[in-house]
């Protein structure tokens, strides 16, 4: 509990020190709440909206977990395709580099296209932004295995399967839980711009903000994103911490 | 230490006949790794295989064991071509020893030993007492439960030992097994060893460059030359079979060691006059 509170208490002082200081500084200068905001006015604006903002966050949340989910079973299974033969990884692997140069921005219309407004587009979203990372981690883990342990594998006789599961596949973990760390912060930005054309969630309340001109609850909005990205980043840290206790 | 006979597990023979294997490599060309060995080891004979790093002589160890095929020559074992087919009942036991420990991190010492009989398909129970006997063996007991990660570089060594040993191997290979220890872990897994080819009576090969060591544990010495591997000397060692820590002092260890160091030099010369020849 000591070291938790040691790693804890300086990132939230910093908040703290950067919160007050911004507070400070913009009611010195008079800045335009249209602009720039206080932090206190986005806090009341949190406070306000909170039957709206929470709800939202919920939907986006969803939308985030389900698409990450999807870039899990679906990275891992490519990662394995991948790995199984240089030339299936020569004859596909530019095909999944599309997932990472694709902009998502660019795409997310046509995401609505297929799977109509709402919850599954955003889920689309999500999950193309954040498959790439999950793939490319998990093939250079399972491409980097001790070739004296494939070797002790082949002595023994050991099947494509077993070798999968009892040497390849765990040694890939630690390099797994790399991918899924980028893809949980990914995720979130593509979660919230399928938002901002299929509906739903964060993103629509930053728009109608916007809309609105009211930048408190925009901040506010953005605010509550950060915070989703954050506890999915802690999430993913956490259960690789355990999961890998031993790596 | 000592096993019931039951349990002992007698060596196989092992015969190379003009083996040779070559590589392809981008920068060299092709380099020639094993030039034509010849080799007769006796069943539960135990023969170092001493030569300068990077002679040939681990690609030698991979075509016995099956994880590499030579090019031409004849591998024998017990005078039967070696049969490496997963699941087939004639299987020849083999076992293999890394230059490292190369174990898995995620498994501890008893998962890591008992690694060889799940693949072979073995039931899990028999599977967890074959391990456990096999760190009793190496003198692991206390440290079943301790994962890779809690052992000292000799420790992990002990336990790649023993999960080649939980197969009951009739063959036993070594690739310079512990090269990478300090010389107090290095003397005693020496010890080990040579205890445990005792009570076994498997057939050993073992890889070295370290004459002294060759020189304490085989029975018979092979010295090869440097790339690409010829044999420059078959030497059987004039030891007593008794080897302990005051051998290493004795006026014969050293004759012999001397005899070992000649031939390494010699084919280091003979290999580099027919390389500019």
């Amino acid at each position: 509990m000591n070291g938790f509170a040691a790693r804890i208490a300086p990132p939230v002082a910093t908040f703290v020190v950067a919160t007050l200081l911004a507070e400070i500084a913009i009611r010195a200068l008079a800045v335009s709440p249209l602009l720039l905001p206080p932090p206190s006015a986005v806090g009341r604006a949190a406070w306000i909206y909170s039957g709206t903002l929470w709800p939202a966050l919920a939907s986006t949340a969803g939308a985030v977990v389900a698409g990450l989910a999807a870039s899990t079973v679906v990275g891992i299974l490519a990662a394995i395709a991948l790995a199984s033969s240089r030339w299936v990884e020569r004859a596909f692997y530019p095909y999944a580099i599309f997932f990472q140069i694709v902009p998502i921005v660019a795409i997310a219309p046509l995401l609505v296209i297929w799977f109509g407004y709402g919850w599954r587009a955003v889920v689309a979203a999500a999950f193309i932004v954040s498959v790439f990372p999950v793939i490319a981690n998990t093939l250079a883990g399972l491409r980097a295995v001790d070739p004296a342990l494939l070797d002790l594998f082949r002595l023994y006789g050991a099947g494509r399967v077993a070798r999968l599961v009892k040497l390849e596949l765990p040694w890939a973990l630690p390099n797994l839980f790399t991918g899924l760390r980028i893809a949980a912060g990914l995720a979130v930005i593509g979660a919230i711009v399928g938002e901002f054309v299929g509906g739903g969630g964060i993103g629509v309340v930053v728009l109608e903000a916007m809309r609105q001109q009211r930048t408190d609850l925009v901040f506010a909005a953005i605010l509550h994103a950060s915070l989703l990205g954050l506890v999915l980043f802690g999430t993913v840290d956490g259960i690789s911490r355990v999961a890998l206790r031993r790596w | 230490m000592r096993t019931d006979d039951a349990a002992r597990a007698r060596g196989i023979s092992v015969s190379l006949r003009d083996v040779r294997r070559s590589f392809r490599s981008p920068a060299e060309g092709t380099v020639e790794a094993v030039a034509g060995v010849d080799l007769v080891v006796a069943p539960g004979e135990f023969v170092a295989l001493l030569g300068p790093s990077g002679c040939g002589k681990s690609t030698l160890l991979r075509i016995l064991a099956g994880l590499d095929r030579q090019d031409a020559g004849a591998v024998l074992l017990d005078g039967q071509p070696p049969d490496l087919r997963p699941g087939s009942p004639t299987r020849t036991p083999i076992a293999y020893v890394f230059q490292d420990a190369h174990l898995l991190p995620w498994r501890d010492v008893l998962g890591n030993v008992a690694l060889p009989l799940e693949l072979l398909g073995h039931a899990a129970d028999r599977c967890r007492a074959a391990a456990r006997l096999a760190v009793e063996q190496v003198g692991l007991a206390d440290a079943v439960r301790r994962t890779p990660a809690q052992l000292s570089g000799g420790m992990r060594m002990r336990v790649s030992l023993a999960r080649a040993l939980v197969t009951r191997p009739r063959l036993l290979l070594l690739d310079e097994p512990f090269a990478a220890l300090d010389e107090i872990s290095r003397q005693a897994l020496d010890d080990q060893l040579r205890a445990l080819w005792v009570a076994t009576g498997m057939t050993v090969l073992f890889v070295t460059h370290s004459i002294a060591e060759a020189a304490f544990l085989a029975e018979r010495a092979v010295v090869l030359s440097r790339r690409p591997a010829r044999v420059v000397l078959e030497h059987r060692l004039d030891l007593p079979a008794r080897r302990d820590a005051e051998l290493r002092a004795d006026a014969g260890f050293a004759r012999e060691t001397g005899v070992l160091q000649d031939a390494l030099r010699r084919g280091a010369e003979a290999s580099a006059s027919a390389t500019f020849r």
